[in-house]
């Protein structure tokens, strides 16, 4: 049993109904206890969603345990034929109706419906949302696709090509089809699907008459390309167009696979990104301690930007989702950190108080971790929230998407001369530690109020949030080594460094059999640790 | 058709009415199960945790449900199942004693800890009676460990609190037999209006009274033949019936929604208790003039406006007749996932003629209905809402009415205003 508050991915089911609900006449059976519904709402309230998911929950109680289960699923698989008339049904179970075993499958397959029915296994004890997601995608391809169809000849057709992952409640799935579109606009490349988002059965059955396939979310589309790849012999894409680099790497790389000039696109006049790091008023931003957590693809993605585009250092990297922790293992690599692979969020804020960052760009969830430890904040990946769907345009692939990623990153941080006033008027009574930035006060106005604890002694690891004080996350806790001299002078550091410069200064003392901390051990351990 | 409308519920001498035609339906449900009463059951008690054992479902599903109060640093969890635990019932068992130890142990202020069954821990038959007996044993003295289910195959959304009322009742002291007369309130409401509850009780002269669920551990209430119990929810059946079977006995009385539902119960406590009629009168006499004035602020928008509940939290009678008899609403469908024709009968019997009670849910038949008859309002839960206001019918989200304080008259004007915003809003915008 894994003890569990708050979780950054459903269960498998969900990510079923994200693909069938971002699709067309899909309908999705899903043997399930009342209550599971609760799911819906995600759609209909984080998405703002104005149709209800094209699900239909067989709802059994205690009292049909002992019955017939399989009789209700089976009157509610002919009863959501009839109403909804879709082109393909998928079936599965949710976490509750595995294990009482009635295969779904094996009963919608006996049942004979007029339409294709796609059955989905998906084990809710040992699998998450993600995965779910990308299982269900694969297995509507594979049992869909028409295998006849294959691309025609090119002799004076454009390239054709099929755009695949984005789904339902993806972080910014939409924006991104859109400028990914663009981009395929300018080179002279026709869609021939997106898919799941906006697909229809008809649509996947043609699936093969694309060129070549382009995977936007690997968590999502991955299996269903690599097997495109192997049955079909379309080649896929392999970078995500997350930032200007990348971007331009996504558009050499799409551009050689439909044999067309790339230039076209390289030179869009609306990407400001670059000129706007250089820009010397970023100067500030040089060395700046980013945190990155996420789903994979979107934190290997985001500390990439961060180190190569916005110059900042990456002190942390991690991701929830285990499927895809090897690029996240050797994207660490780059910026010589721990990969942070885990599901556990209490592990993830111990993992943020201990780097001490200026800025952690993650997921809700972090967002939370940041606000209690003051730090700044931007949010780069699902899970999401009903912010995460603004009604503005607001990629985070192509040009445009960097220009946001540079706008939504930047702005929660301190700004260079406001940082240098913090720093050399630290005893202004307006600068106290406890005011915090001005400019984050709208979200936190006190930054450890909310922690308010009785917990003493700190436990390793930490389940509960306040078993983390605001003084351990400051470095304002045991300090009997310290003369108070030193100790004074401790205060005057920023509160965001101050953590790493006390550890520093007391493992360098440590090092060096000093048995006081003096203003001269500070200084020589700074110098020491010197960038 | 309302002509009875403004009458207050007639007093018990006459003959029973005839039951009412019930639509009762068997299908889709498009509610909650019982685990998401935790999301303000946690809140009520201060010193409880409440432990699902469940599934990541589960834990999603609070997660989902309580929303925008993520990481108010919760006292919930859920202990997820995994594939190994599914192995073999022994390690299940310990795998929930690892879990419970490490968890008092970090939370050494919790003094209740209730263990609560999932629908995957039922269908296993993880027995958490046995499991929270075992650890109370263990943690004697420290923390009270209690268990009850919430599953989604035994109960619909607040069915969850009467579970978890329920369970208490066995741990309730015995109150002396000759002791005095005691009043028990019974449902949990938001602390200020509980407050209010017991100021007009200490005005109306009624001493001796205990309330359940308690804020704190050590302030559950004794129960005995001398215990009267007044509901102030109508979800409490199994609660009731175990308050009965030690000896209390019920008041009878329609909910204290408004200002004539809620004088109905105060008075119909007074009663019980054999306080003076003009004491009574004079003691509710302000409140229920300040709820009328607030209602007033309202009539002009919901009088005449016809309203259609879906099923949720059982409310659905007492505030239909709320918004009927106080507002002029007409009611046009009363869904409620479960009715407890007992303890909802002074509210259904004020329901005019033309209003069609359901039980239960088939969604898909329902969402039909609801088409076909075009209420002005429709009260439907989260998943429903967004598509409902798509298709052009003005909808208000059912559990506001569970996560807001909308009991008794400092409160009656903001329960109606509840209904009047949506209807407000949908004139006001341009767009």
């Amino acid at each position: 049993m894994q003890l569990s508050v708050w979780t950054y991915e459903g269960p498998p089911h969900v990510g079923a109904m994200r693909v069938a609900t971002a699709m067309r006449g899909v309908h999705y059976l899903l043997h399930a206890p009342q209550g599971d519904t609760y799911a819906d709402l995600l759609f209909t309230m984080i998405e703002r969603r104005n149709a209800r998911p094209p699900v239909t929950y067989t709802t059994f109680q205690a009292r049909d345990l002992g019955k017939d289960t399989a009789d209700l699923f089976q009157r509610a698989a002919r009863d959501a034929y009839a109403r909804f008339d879709p082109q393909v049904m998928l079936v599965g179970s949710s976490c509750t109706a595995e294990l009482i075993q009635d295969d779904p499958a094996g009963m919608a397959e006996a049942m004979r419906l007029p339409c294709p029915v796609v059955p989905l296994e998906l084990p809710s004890y040992s699998r998450k949302e993600n995965w779910g997601a990308g299982e269900t995608f694969y297995q509507i391809v594979r049992h869909i696709a028409d295998r006849d169809v294959r691309p025609g000849p090119r002799d004076g057709r454009k390239p054709l090509v099929n755009i695949l992952g984005p789904a339902a409640l993806g972080f910014r799935h939409r924006d991104d089809v859109r400028e990914v579109r663009g981009i395929l606009n300018t080179l002279g490349i026709d869609g021939n699907c997106v898919a799941p988002l906006g697909a229809s059965p008809a649509e996947i059955a043609r699936i093969g008459a694309a060129d070549f396939n382009i995977v936007l979310y690997p968590e999502i589309g991955d299996s269903a390309a690599r097997w495109l790849e192997r049955e079909f012999k379309q080649p896929r894409t392999k970078t995500i167009p997350i930032g200007v680099g990348a971007t331009r790497e996504f558009i050499a790389e799409v551009a050689a696979l439909a044999g067309v000039d790339p230039e076209p696109a390289l030179a869009d006049g609306e990407s400001r990104m670059p000129w706007w790091s250089r820009s010397v008023d970023s100067t500030y931003l040089t060395g700046k301690r980013v945190f990155v957590f996420g789903d994979a693809t979107h934190a290997v993605a985001a500390a990439l930007v961060a180190h190569e585009e916005l110059g900042f250092e990456v002190v942390g990297l991690g991701c929830y989702n285990r499927e895809f922790a090897r690029e996240v293992r050797d994207a660490a690599k780059l910026y010589g950190v721990e990969p942070l692979i885990t599901d556990d969020h209490l592990e993830v804020e111990d993992a943020i108080a201990a780097a001490a960052p200026e800025l952690v760009l993650g997921t809700q969830m972090e967002r939370h971790i940041a606000k209690r430890q003051g730090v700044p904040c931007a949010v780069i990946s699902a899970p999401v929230h009903v912010q995460d769907f603004p009604a503005r345009h607001s990629p985070q692939m192509g040009f445009e998407g960097a220009n946001v990623l540079f706008d939504t990153w930047v702005h929660p941080l301190v700004m260079g001369l406001e940082e240098h006033l913090l720093t050399m008027f630290r005893e202004d009574f307006e600068f106290s530690d406890d005011a915090g930035a001005s400019h984050l006060s709208a979200h936190s106005p006190s930054r450890h109020a909310e922690r308010v604890s009785a917990s003493s002694a700190p436990m390793a690891p930490a389940i509960q949030e306040e078993d983390w004080t605001p003084e351990q996350v400051r470095g304002d806790g045991d300090n009997s080594l310290w003369t108070a001299e030193a100790e004074r002078e401790l205060k005057k550091i920023p509160f965001f460094v101050r953590g790493k410069a006390k550890r520093n200064t007391e493992s360098y003392a440590s090092e060096q059999g000093r048995a006081a901390i003096d203003l001269e051990t500070l200084y020589d351990a700074k110098a020491h640790y010197a960038r | 058709m309302k002509a009875d409308a403004f009458s207050l519920p007639a007093d018990s001498g006459c003959g029973a009415p005839p039951e009412r035609e019930v639509l009762r339906e068997r299908g889709q449900r498009e509610v909650f199960c019982g685990l998401t009463g935790i999301v303000w059951l946690h809140r009520k008690m201060q010193d409880a945790f409440f432990l699902v054992v469940g599934s990541r479902t589960c834990a999603h599903l609070l997660q989902s449900a309580a929303g925008v109060m993520i990481f108010a640093e919760p006292r919930f969890a859920t202990a997820i199942i995994e594939e190994r635990d599914l192995a073999g019932m022994a390690d299940c068992h310990e795998e929930l004693d690892r879990v419970v130890d490490r968890l008092l142990a970090r939370r050494p202020e919790i003094k209740q800890l209730f263990l609560v069954g999932s629908c995957p821990s039922e269908v296993i038959k993880l027995d958490l009676g046995k499991a929270a007996e075992r650890l109370g044993a263990k943690h004697a003295g420290q923390v009270r460990i209690l268990n009850y289910s919430g599953s989604g195959i035994e109960t619909t959304f607040t069915e969850g609190e009467d579970a978890c009322l329920a369970s208490l009742v066995p741990v309730m002291p015995a109150s002396a037999p000759d002791a005095a007369p005691q009043l028990l309130l019974v449902g949990s409401l938001p602390d200020i209006v509980e407050d209010q509850f017991l100021r007009l009780f200490a005005q109306l002269g009624i001493e001796n009274v205990g309330v359940l669920p308690a804020r704190t551990a050590d302030g559950l209430p004794a129960v005995g033949p001398n215990t009267r119990i007044l509901l102030a929810q109508p979800f409490l059946g199994e609660t009731a019936q175990a308050l009965e079977g030690r000896g209390a006995r019920r008041i009878d009385a329609p909910f204290p929604f408004g200002a004539e539902g809620t004088t109905a119960w105060l008075k119909a406590a007074a009663q019980a208790f054999g306080i003076d009629e003009m004491h009574a009168n004079s003691v509710i006499a302000p409140g229920r003039e300040r709820a009328k004035r607030a209602l007033e602020h309202h009539r002009e928008k919901l009088a005449g406006k016809r309203i259609s509940f879906l099923p949720d939290s059982q409310l659905e009678v007492p505030l239909a007749r709320f918004l009927a008899t106080e507002l002029g609403m007409e009611p046009v469908e009363v869904g409620t996932p479960y009715l407890n024709r007992k303890l909802v009968a002074r509210d259904l019997e004020q329901l005019p003629e033309s209003t069609r009670i359901s039980e239960g849910q088939d969604v898909d038949r329902q969402l039909d209905r609801v088409r076909a008859d075009r209420p002005d309002l429709t009260v439907c839960g989260l998943g429903l809402a967004n598509p409902l206001e798509a298709e052009g019918l003005s909808t208000k989200w059912a559990i506001e009415l569970v996560f807001s304080p909308i009991h008794g008259f400092e409160q009656a004007g903001d329960l109606a205003e509840l209904f009047a915003r949506p209807l407000r809003r949908r004139d006001v915008l341009q767009v």
